[in-house]
C-alpha cells in the first residue's frame, strides 16, 4: 500500500482553480495563460561559465515596500537586502502562510551566503522587478529593459522568482 | 515571469525560474523550473527556515548548471507541513457559491460606476 492514496491529483492546478473561481464571481471568459510551443535554452556547458565565478542575479514580481504607482520595471542595490517587500496586492495564499520573511521569495540572503561559501562567484548588485498585471506586449518591452540591466551588470545566470 | 525568461536566454543568459505554481510555469514552458509544493507566497522556502531557502537557491544553481535540454523541472522534496491549504486555496463550494456570486456582481458594478464616472468627466 502506498503511504497517502490519491482520488484527485495532489498538486494544485491553479489554471484550473482560477479559471473555476472566477466563474463563480460571474466572469465568462477565462483567462488565457501564456503558452509556448518552442523554448529557447542556453547550454551551461556551451557558455565556457564556472558557477563558482558566475555573477547570479534575482528578478522577482514584488515590490519595495514604498514605491510610486503606477507600478514600473525596477532594477535596486541588492545590498543591504530590504526588511520587507510589497506583496499584497499579488496573488498568493494569505490564510496559510506570509511574506514577511523576504528570505521566502527574495533569495539575496542565501545568495550572498552562497557567494561567502564560494559555490558561486559573486551575487549581481542590482535584483530586477517586474509588475505581471499588464499586458503581454507590455511585458515585453519590461522583459527587454531587464536583459538591458542585466547585461549591463555583467549578470551570468538568473534566478526568476514569481510570488 | 516565462517571458522574462525567453528574452534572457535570447540574449545568452542561463535562466531558472522558481516557482510553486507548477501548471501556470509549466504550461508557459521555461527553459528551467525547480518546483516547490508549498501554498503560493514562499517558493525559496518556509519563513524563518535559512538552510531550507539556502537549500533552494542551491537546487535552482544546480539545474542551471545541469539542465541539458528545456523544459527541465527539478521538484524538491521539501515538506510545508500540513496539506489543508490545498483545498482551502480559491475554494469554490455550496458553502460559497451565492456569496461569489455576489462579490462578483458588487465589483462588476463598481466598475461600470468609475467608467461612467470617468466618461462624465471627459
Amino acid at each position: 500500500m502506498s503511504d497517502r492514496p490519491q482520488t484527485h491529483r495532489r498538486v494544485v492546478s491553479y489554471i484550473d482553480k482560477s479559471r473555476e473561481y472566477y466563474a463563480a464571481h460571474g466572469y465568462g471568459k477565462p483567462y488565457q495563460w501564456a503558452s509556448y510551443d518552442d523554448v529557447p535554452f542556453v547550454k551551461w556547458s556551451d557558455t565556457g561559465l564556472d558557477l563558482s565565478k558566475a555573477k547570479v542575479g534575482v528578478v522577482t514580481t514584488t515590490f519595495p515596500a514604498v514605491f510610486t504607482a503606477p507600478k514600473k520595471v525596477y532594477a535596486q542595490a541588492s545590498s543591504p537586502t530590504p526588511d520587507a517587500m510589497f506583496t499584497k496586492d499579488l496573488s498568493w495564499d494569505k490564510d496559510a502562510t506570509h511574506t514577511n520573511d523576504v528570505g521566502t521569495f527574495l533569495p539575496l540572503d542565501a545568495l550572498n551566503s552562497l557567494a561567502d561559501d564560494g559555490v558561486i562567484g559573486s551575487i549581481s548588485e542590482r535584483f530586477y522587478g517586474i509588475p505581471t498585471e499588464y499586458s503581454q506586449s507590455r511585458t515585453h518591452a519590461d522583459a527587454q529593459e531587464i536583459v538591458a540591466w542585466a547585461k549591463e551588470d555583467g549578470v551570468d545566470a538568473m534566478i526568476l522568482v514569481p510570488l | 515571469m516565462s517571458l522574462v525568461a525567453r528574452h534572457l536566454e535570447e540574449a545568452g543568459i542561463a535562466t531558472v525560474v522558481v516557482g510553486s505554481a507548477q501548471d501556470i510555469v509549466e504550461t508557459a514552458g521555461v527553459p528551467r523550473f525547480v518546483f516547490v509544493d508549498f501554498p503560493l507566497g514562499n517558493p525559496m522556502g518556509r519563513p524563518g527556515e535559512i538552510a531550507e531557502q539556502r537549500y533552494t537557491v542551491e537546487a535552482a544553481l544546480e539545474l542551471v548548471t545541469a539542465a541539458v535540454a528545456p523544459r527541465m523541472t527539478r521538484r524538491l522534496d521539501l515538506k510545508w507541513g500540513s496539506d489543508e491549504w490545498r483545498a482551502v486555496y480559491m475554494h469554490v463550494g455550496d458553502d460559497n457559491r451565492e456569496e461569489l456570486a455576489r462579490l462578483g456582481d458588487e465589483r462588476r458594478a463598481k466598475q461600470a460606476a468609475r467608467r461612467a464616472a470617468s466618461k462624465a468627466n471627459a
